[in-house]
């Protein structure tokens, strides 16, 4: 029986995979998808800001004024793209979008700078994409060249920053872990879900529901190959970000392996409850979306998970891709073992659970 | 349970919300015989089907299928039916040998047996040279060839078909009926479902169904002998006039035209049915001439439906 069982599900998986050969899209989308996201995301996303557009209204014209200016253009923060004549004129720049970021010099800018009592220079920030403002703060804090230290004394911080593990700040070594975990979200919910919607859609079902497959078997059959092809995506997207932006593989890689391989297991999951769901691929199409959305934005992904509202943090708890992204990093980045992060690997195991359960209770091997 | 009868039913009903696809249908199908439902679209063939095969649960009454009880021992009937959809549903972007392939598999034939099943098919269904094509470029006459094919690979006890010759042309009709005489000879019980008039006669038993009902059941033979009607021919000066003069009759129970003629089903019980009907036309001043004839096979389904067409375009 055993040995039956398992020939149903080789010959459902044999033909699934026969079938994804022949559906270019589909098989170009496999490679595709990880392929631009991880050169997409991996220079795109760059939260170590550069090179904003400023403009300078430098109505003092003082030693002291230009030192300011140019120490703000050497920072390499800003680059003064545009010089204006008035605090009118600056507010104009900023206002259509030429500049994000203005620096005002008053004509009395050396005196209130050597009063030190109040900010000697105004900084005007384009506040409407807020990713500039933590910028421009930096920016504020900026000290006045050599000899002219306010009298004032600055108090010593009180603590020296040490950065672990991505000790250069670099975007790249966060954001492409967390890709994996993004990708295989999208790739692995939405291609099980169509899989057997289509299956539904094209009438092959009725056929199939009067054979001696069952439903365990069917789902069986019909994942197999997309854990292989989840495994692969993750393959492609080590290996490019470690070739193009150098991402360390701290961790074991088969500590990874796992992980992701536990981290599909679950969107599969999800994958076959939306496939029982939906009755056309476009409403598995939209039911995937559906769930993707959350998941890039409330997982830490996107935004850090500790700066979330405690309400975002509770829906964040309930997705699996929040656990796989802390999972990933700590494994890659840091060299954490599955037993180690316990918390977010049990987690996974509950999702995958929970899911599989409904989809089998609810994929029903009758037509009613 | 006697193992004389393929398919037993007993009150079969099917109700979908509020509409009752299927009522009440008691059904006795001998083995090794073709069996047909006739019916128009909408009327509860497929459903009935449906339920015999395990696909959807009756409502009410009971069913045994080869001495199985569905739907509760649908799982061992399935190695012992075959099913053959209405539309194609094997799997268009496979060539015909990797569905037939797929198919032995499903139903896990011992690979000895497997190779010859499989060689065998393609050659009773002359599917020999499309092999390699894809199942989805094949015409209606080889979808349908390569579909029975698939649904006779296990050697199934009994077949159900679901308007099997829907999209094909006469000759793969004829064809194709061939190989379904050719499965009954081997012992195959074959429940059929159909719209179509010559099909329906080519059957050993036949059922009509309409609304859902069982209108009636028999031969071809007895059927078409054992009308409940007196049949007409009549040929008249103006087939218009004609057929409006004896609609309003209360005796005629139909009038269809066919070409100039008309072929009227009287009551049964009514007297000197050539006659009356010879003197209407008469007296209205329509030369006619009136004969009885033998029934055929739409006769005796617009008899016992009440319905004046069985191919009525309603969505099943």
């Amino acid at each position: 029986m055993l040995t039956d069982s398992l020939r149903r599900i080789r010959a459902v998986a044999a033909k699934e995979v026969r079938q994804l050969l022949r559906d270019r899209l589909t098989f170009g989308m496999i490679v595709g998808i990880p392929l631009l996201q991880v050169i997409l995301f991996g220079y795109a996303i760059n939260t170590d800001v550069r090179h904003l557009r400023a403009a300078v209204a430098d109505m003092a014209g003082t030693q002291l004024s230009r030192s300011v200016v140019s120490s703000a253009q050497a920072s390499q923060v800003v680059d003064i793209v545009a010089v204006a004549r008035s605090a009118p004129e600056l507010e104009t720049l900023l206002r259509d979008g030429k500049v994000s970021v203005g620096l005002y010099l008053p004509p009395d800018f050396d005196r209130l700078a050597m009063s030190g009592t109040r900010p000697a220079a105004q900084l005007m920030v384009d506040g409407s994409d807020p990713t500039l403002l933590g910028v421009a703060q930096g920016l504020a804090k900026l000290p006045l060249a050599g000899r002219y230290q306010p009298p004032r004394s600055v108090p010593a911080t009180l603590f020296e920053m040490r950065n672990f593990y991505n000790p250069e700040r670099r975007s790249a070594v966060d954001i492409v872990p967390a890709l994996i975990g993004v990708i295989l979200t999208l790739t692995m919910v939405l291609f099980t879900a169509v899989a057997i919607v289509r299956e539904r859609e094209r009438g092959n079902l009725e056929l199939l529901i009067t054979t001696p497959v069952s439903t365990v078997e069917l789902m069986a059959g019909k994942i197999g190959p997309y854990i292989v092809i989840g495994l692969i995506q993750v393959s492609i997207v080590l290996l490019l970000g470690w070739l193009l932006f150098h991402v360390p593989v701290v961790g074991s890689i088969a500590t990874l392996y796992l992980s992701a391989l536990l981290f599909i297991a679950a969107s599969l999951g999800l994958g076959l409850l939306i496939s029982t769901l939906a009755k056309t691929q476009f409403q598995a199409m939209q039911l995937t979306v559906f769930t993707f959305l959350p998941s890039i934005l409330l997982s830490g992904f996107m935004f850090p998970f500790d700066g979330m509202p405690a309400f975002a943090r509770w829906i964040g708890e309930f997705l699996p891709l929040t656990h796989f992204i802390r999972l990933v990093r700590g494994v890659l980045l840091r060299g954490a073992s599955l037993s180690g992060m316990w918390v977010d690997v049990w987690p996974l195991l509950a999702f995958l659970a929970v899911t599989m359960v409904l989809a089998v209770l609810k994929f029903n091997k009758r037509l009613d | 349970m006697a193992g004389d009868f393929a398919v037993e039913t007993h009150g079969l009903t099917r109700r979908f919300g509020k509409f009752t696809a299927v009522d009440g249908i008691d059904l006795r199908i001998p083995r090794g015989k073709i069996y047909g439902f006739l019916g128009p679209n909408g009327s509860g063939k497929s459903t009935t089907i449906r339920m015999l095969c395990g696909l959807l649960e009756p409502s009410a009454g009971e069913a045994r299928v080869l001495g199985h009880s569905v739907p509760r021992e649908a799982e061992t009937l399935r190695r012992k039916i075959g099913y053959m959809t209405q539309s194609f549903s094997l799997y268009a972007d496979l060539t015909v040998s990797e569905n037939l392939e797929f198919m032995a598999e499903v139903f896990t034939l011992p690979s000895a047996r497997r190779e010859a099943r499989i060689q065998g098919a393609l050659e009773r269904y002359f599917l020999k040279a499309l092999r390699q094509q894809r199942a989805g470029t094949l015409s209606g006459g080889q979808k349908q060839r390569l579909a029975l094919a698939a649904a006779t690979l296990h050697e199934p006890e009994m077949l159900f078909l679901d308007e099997p010759t829907s999209a094909v042309d006469p000759q793969s009709r004829r064809d194709f009926w061939d190989r379904l005489f050719d499965l009954a000879a081997d012992g195959t019980t074959i429940l059929v479902t159909t719209h179509l008039m010559d099909e329906a006669e080519r059957c050993h038993g036949l059922a009509i169904i309409s609304g859902g009902k069982l209108a009636a059941e028999g031969s071809p033979q007895d059927l078409m002998q054992h009308i409940d009607a007196l049949v007409l021919e009549i040929d008249p000066k103006d087939p218009r006039k004609a057929s409006d003069l004896l609609r309003r009759q209360p005796y005629v129970k139909s009038v269809t035209q066919i070409g100039n003629h008309l072929h009227a089903l009287l009551k049964k019980d009514t007297r000197d049915g050539v006659r009356q009907v010879q003197a209407l036309l008469k007296q209205e001043g329509v030369e006619a001439g009136v004969r009885e004839t033998h029934a055929d096979l739409e006769d005796v389904f617009v008899a016992s439906t009440g319905s004046g067409e069985a191919g009525d375009d309603r969505a099943d």
